[in-house]
């Protein structure tokens, strides 16, 4: 377990961390969230050791890592973003100079197990400049996996990825997340609801939120809005029936042609779906489109990281 | 045990990059061009067999070339980044700057060797005095370590390799050029020159083993270096 207290690290005048503290359970993947700018970065490097920190400490298991660097550096594994590895070298010599750093016992046979659990086999023997970023960024994630650490840090391990090399390095962290303490960022959204069982959203600095993904999102969930299209008739017909469904708070047209179309928002627990089915099937009409959306984490990552400004995007 | 594989695995990969870039190689043949036209000229106008028109032109060669080898040592791992997987590595500070340096020092090393091809056409043709001839290679793994270390020093603050390049030649001028600057003061001021590495190197170049001398060049490496692993442990 990761326990972060009062951590503050400034850059001259500017705090780019400003005493945040959390934890981080064992065997989780942790998203650490925020706009550009947020102190992710700084916040990770502390983490690796990279940075010291000017005020607060740092526990992996009871031991800080301000009294001992190199032992943290050891069940650490590190992955700065867009993986600066050394471009000059072969992927093969590469892991075997970090395996060398690492005093790893038997480096070939590792260094075999890691490429193809990163599946980066085929490029091997090739410059790490040639590579593509998404073979780029497993070899880092295979660099930072070498040693079998406890705790992996990764810094936007997505960033500057097409979608199809996305999906693939959300897949090896989530399969990486079985066995080990994960600690990413991203500013994505999507990526944290993806991959992260627990999120931290951070802002200027500051954590403003942190709890379980899931709770979040359900925390979130509690304003639902409804989507629906039926024929049969018009959009004032539609209106007042949805006005009659129990739970519905609010209901606003959407520009159709063809289609009667509404967008209701509902409030609390009850799910009006149901009800909104047989009200229409009673009146004859036909149902064309029913869809729910949650509100997701996006709209609470904006409320919070904006300061409550409800801008559209 | 394990610090000296740690040491040596940073020398060998930085060494190992050195070649990997054509730089390696020009500042070599550009070298060894100037060294050979100097060495073979002296050589036979004098008639001599004798070393010294190399290792007079040495000390403003590595006042020249080292700072280029050394530039990117620390600047290209700024720039990149790669600095910050270097040191998130179980590794101290100082056992990286021992490797960098090593790595600089060894290939000046390389630089310098075929120079004996120099040394052997002397045997052929005459039989030298090998004391001067073994101080002044002493001297030259002195001399160069000594203009590493600075350079290295110059390379660790800044991300900008030209930059590195320029702030070693400053402060290499300073070692090499108080000398010239010795000349021109009063007669009483004339010890500054022993600030330089000049008056050191010429020194142990005439075949004399003076421990001053030694101990000259191991202060400036040492404080280099030491001033090199202050800089990368608070600039990150």
């Amino acid at each position: 377990m990761i326990t972060v207290k009062g951590l503050t690290r400034s850059y001259g005048d500017f705090r780019a961390v400003d005493e945040i503290s959390f934890t981080i359970n064992e065997g989780e993947i942790t998203g650490l969230l925020g706009p550009n700018g947020a102190g992710k970065t700084t916040t990770l490097r502390m983490l690796s050791g990279y940075l010291k920190p000017d005020s607060g400490s740092i526990l992996y298991d009871g031991v800080n890592a301000a009294e001992d660097p190199i032992g943290i550096k050891k069940i650490t594994g590190y992955l700065p973003e867009s993986a600066p590895l050394y471009g000059d070298m072969m992927v093969f010599d590469y892991l075997c100079y970090i395996a060398e750093l690492r005093a790893i016992d038997n480096a070939p046979d590792r260094i075999r197990e890691i490429a193809s659990l990163c599946r980066i086999r085929e490029v091997m023997h090739k410059n790490i400049s040639e590579l593509s970023k998404g073979y780029k960024q497993r070899v880092g994630i295979a660099h930072a996996m070498i040693h079998d650490p406890a705790v992996l840090i990764l810094d936007e391990p997505t960033s500057g990825l097409d979608p199809v090399e996305i999906i693939e390095i959300r897949n090896l962290i989530k399969e990486l997340g079985k066995k080990k303490t994960v600690i990413l960022s991203t500013h994505i959204l999507p990526e944290v609801e993806a991959t992260c069982s627990k999120v931290i959203i951070i802002n200027r600095g500051r954590i403003v939120a942190d709890d379980a993904t899931s709770k979040l999102q359900s925390s979130a969930g509690r304003d639902r809005s409804i989507i629906i299209r039926v024929s049969g008739t018009g959009y004032e017909g539609l209106e007042s029936m949805l006005r009659s469904v129990q739970g519905v708070d609010h209901v606003a047209a959407i520009d159709d042609s063809e289609l009667a179309s509404a967008i209701v928002t509902v409030s609390g627990d009850t799910d009006a779906r149901a009800d909104i089915f047989h009200a229409v099937c009673s009146k004859g009409w036909v149902l064309y489109e029913m869809k729910q959306e949650h509100t997701s984490l996006e709209n609470i990552f904006r409320e919070l990281t904006t300061g409550g400004e409800n801008e559209q995007i | 045990m394990s610090r000296y594989n740690e040491i040596f695995a940073v020398m060998k990969r930085d060494l190992r990059s050195f070649f990997n870039n054509p730089i390696a190689y020009i500042v070599i043949t550009v070298f060894l061009s100037v060294t050979g036209f100097y060495f073979f000229m002296f050589f036979f106008y004098n008639n001599q067999a004798e070393m010294r028109g190399l290792f007079d032109l040495l000390p403003l060669l590595f006042f020249l070339f080292i700072p280029a080898v050394t530039m990117k040592l620390f600047s290209e791992e700024r720039q990149t980044g790669s600095l910050e997987i270097l040191l998130t590595l179980p590794v101290s500070t100082r056992d990286v700057v021992i490797g960098k340096f090593l790595a600089g020092l060894v290939f000046s090393m390389i630089m310098v060797s075929p120079t004996l091809i120099y040394l052997l056409t002397v045997i052929l043709n005459g039989s030298p005095d090998y004391g001067p001839v073994i101080g002044g290679y002493a001297g030259v793994i002195f001399l160069a370590g000594a203009y590493t270390a600075l350079g290295l020093l110059a390379s660790s603050v800044t991300r900008n390799q030209i930059i590195a390049l320029i702030t070693g030649w400053v402060i290499c001028f300073f070692f090499w050029g108080i000398d010239w600057v010795a000349r021109f003061v009063p007669a009483k001021l004339n010890f500054i020159a022993m600030l330089g590495t000049d008056y050191h190197f010429k020194s142990i170049a005439r075949g004399i083993v003076d421990t001053r001398d030694i101990i000259y060049f191991v202060s400036v490496i040492a404080i280099a270096l030491i001033l090199t692993i202050k800089i990368v442990e608070e600039r990150r």
